[in-house]
């Protein structure tokens, strides 16, 4: 396994990184670039609207976990409730031992709570969170990506540097960094 | 050029929220504060122990009032916990941007009164090192637990809403950490920051599932409160017991539980933006609508007193005598003190002029906890102090344990809180800019 650089450097590219001062010009940005098939990212303090449809993003696992979560936790709820029913049997007054109606609440509180822990673990998973470096963290401002400022970052990935600074600079950025790339011998 | 200033705000508005852990702005006020909690604490250890050496034998329970103040205790404090998730989700879900200057610390409100009250029955057990024992899981003497029980539902109950409760609260205060994080000049707060904010760095497609995970957990917190306490409402509603076994009780209890919620949350919303200088983040606007929440929920709560007192009369018999034990027997001061602190303090709340005044409005909110304890005290002990057989009557009176232990728990409440709102970002800043944002788009 003993190679030259660790493998996690290996798979970060080095990024530019474009400030913009509002909302929207990062959105628009964001689209532009994407549709010419760069690797965009974008940055802002909050969730903006439209921020899905500028990404293209479609992806709908975090839901989806949710509802898996929630129909396993439902199944066996109810399934040990009733195993635990047959292993230690308690007749009380002749009552039905599978009682459903008794049984419901509990599998109302474990299909939540196995809905709501699948889901949001999913959430970090595909996130790939927590993560707590990461290189566009170098770049000189862009702490204010969590206070007023908004990012579009683009992954070079191999493609040109100054291909990818000229798109950048047709959004008319604030200004333009770059980040990463070059490893420490 | 309104953007302009926008951003601006924006700035604003992170430095208000995120610089108050460093820069704390009331250090003297905190430390007093914090100071008479830890005293509080310092009790409810000794409570404890004495309770761990002695058992529950310190406590004035008795047969047939075998619950007590643990369990009356308990209803009271989740109940409180029920109205930081209903502000929080429910608002959330029907987009009423008021909530977030609210959202953090009701929340963590929540947190603090579902720890609480969900240590009062594990206490409560006699021998609490055996609570697991309520948990199915297979051990060596084959037993599983009851689950046709409202008491082993209880248990499922209050462990899903406390970790629910704690997942949504700290999904929706990790970029406010990463704010935070961003802006500490202090080693020690940069590494305390950074690393709880799990290197969050505000990227598009992370906020896209992060908004998808936040919603959903809103959208299922709802119903799951609402099933607590009607859960919790069920340990009496199941019962075969004058004054319990009604229909009523689900949603009485939900309800009397966000009125008692909202009640505290208007006063720690005043104790908060005295403390902390935050004025225009906790404005006139949110106490009003706290007001117009705490009346609203009053009033339905003050409905159920009355279909209560109908059903009693309309069933006759044993449950008649329970209603006039109720209004003239020895613990009629809790019925009446319960009737008085719930509703009349409740009625100033329909002038705007009231709900907007802090003083008024935090003396309000202690009315309404003072009187919702007494109803939770009301509803159980006159139930259970009298039956109809001449061995089973016998009075409950609280002993100086019964007290120290509330005491403590009010105590660790209060310096949980304490902590929290000295260390964490107590206003979710990034909703607020959001919602700025969005009102700004409308707007133009």
């Amino acid at each position: 396994m003993k190679r030259g650089r660790s493998p996690l450097a290996e798979r970060e590219p080095a990024f530019l990184v474009a400030e913009f001062a509002e909302p929207k010009p990062m959105l628009e940005a964001a689209k532009t670039l994407r549709e010419e098939g760069w690797r965009v990212e974008l940055h802002s303090p909050f969730p903006v609207k439209g921020m899905k449809e500028a990404l293209g993003f479609t992806d709908r696992t975090v839901p989806h976990a949710f509802l898996v979560g929630g129909i396993v936790g439902a199944v066996a709820g109810f399934g040990i409730q009733a195993y635990a029913n047959w292993a230690y049997p308690l007749d009380v007054g002749g009552r039905p031992l599978i009682a459903v109606p008794a049984f419901m609440l509990i599998v109302f509180e474990v299909m939540v709570l196995c809905s709501v822990l699948t889901g949001i673990a999913t959430m970090f998973a595909k996130n790939h969170l927590p993560r707590l470096h990461y290189p566009l963290f170098d770049a000189a401002r862009f702490h204010l990506a969590s206070d007023n400022r908004f990012f579009v970052s683009l992954a070079l990935d191999g493609c040109d540097e100054g291909k990818a600074r000229a798109a950048l600079d047709r959004q008319g950025p604030a200004s333009v960094e770059k980040v990463g790339g070059e490893l420490p011998e | 050029m309104s953007e302009k200033n926008l951003t601006g705000r924006y700035h604003r508005i992170t430095g208000e929220v995120v610089s108050i852990p460093p820069h704390f702005p009331a250090p003297v006020a905190w430390a007093v504060l914090f100071g008479i909690s830890m005293l509080l604490v310092g009790l409810l250890v000794v409570s404890v122990v004495v309770l761990l050496i002695k058992g529950p034998g310190i406590w004035g329970n008795n047969i047939p009032v075998g619950w007590g103040f643990p369990i009356s205790n308990y209803i009271w404090w989740l109940g409180i916990g029920h109205a930081g998730t209903l502000i929080s989700a429910m608002l959330l879900l029907m987009q009423e941007n008021w909530r977030n200057s609210l959202n953090r610390f009701a929340e963590a409100m929540t947190l603090f009164a579902v720890t609480c009250g969900g240590l009062y029955p594990v206490l409560h057990l006699g021998r609490p090192w055996f609570f697991y024992w309520m948990a199915p899981y297979p051990s060596t003497m084959g037993v599983w637990p009851q689950f046709r029980s409202p008491l082993t539902w209880d248990f499922f109950a209050v462990l899903t809403y406390l970790i629910v409760s704690i997942c949504f609260w700290y999904i929706g205060i990790v970029p406010d950490l990463a704010a935070a994080r961003d802006r500490a000049a202090k080693r020690r707060w940069q590494v305390f920051f950074g690393i709880f904010a799990l290197g969050w760095r505000g990227s598009g497609r992370h906020w896209v599932r992060w908004r998808q995970a936040y919603v959903i957990t809103a959208a299922i917190a709802v119903p799951l409160v609402v099933s607590v306490h009607s859960e919790i409402s069920m340990l009496f509603a199941a019962g075969p017991i004058p004054g319990w076994n009604s229909t009523l009780f689900p949603p009485y209890f939900v309800l009397g539980a966000a009125f008692s919620g909202f009640a505290i949350v208007t006063m720690l919303a005043v104790m908060v933006r005295s403390l902390l200088g935050l004025k225009d983040l906790v404005n006139d606007r949110h106490l009003d609508m706290l007001g117009r929440m705490t009346l609203a929920t009053g009033l339905l709560t003050g409905f159920g007193y009355v279909a209560e007192v109908f059903t009693a009369l309309y069933a006759g018999s044993y449950e008649y005598q329970t209603l006039i034990d109720r209004f003239t027997g020895p613990y009629w001061w809790s019925f009446w003190g319960a009737v008085f602190f719930n509703f009349v303090p409740l009625q100033l709340l329909w002038w705007r002029k009231v709900r907007v005044a802090a003083i008024p409005a935090f003396l309000i909110g202690l009315s309404v906890a003072v009187g919702m304890w007494m109803e939770r005290y009301m509803l159980l002990v006159t139930s259970l102090y009298r039956d109809w057989l001449e061995s089973s009557v016998n009075l409950f009176h609280a002993t100086f344990w019964d007290w120290s232990l509330y005491l403590g728990f009010i105590g660790f409440f209060m310096a949980a809180f304490l902590l929290f709102v000295r260390f964490l970002p107590v206003i979710s800043q990034f909703e607020i800019k959001e919602a700025l944002e969005e009102g700004e788009k409308s707007a133009g």
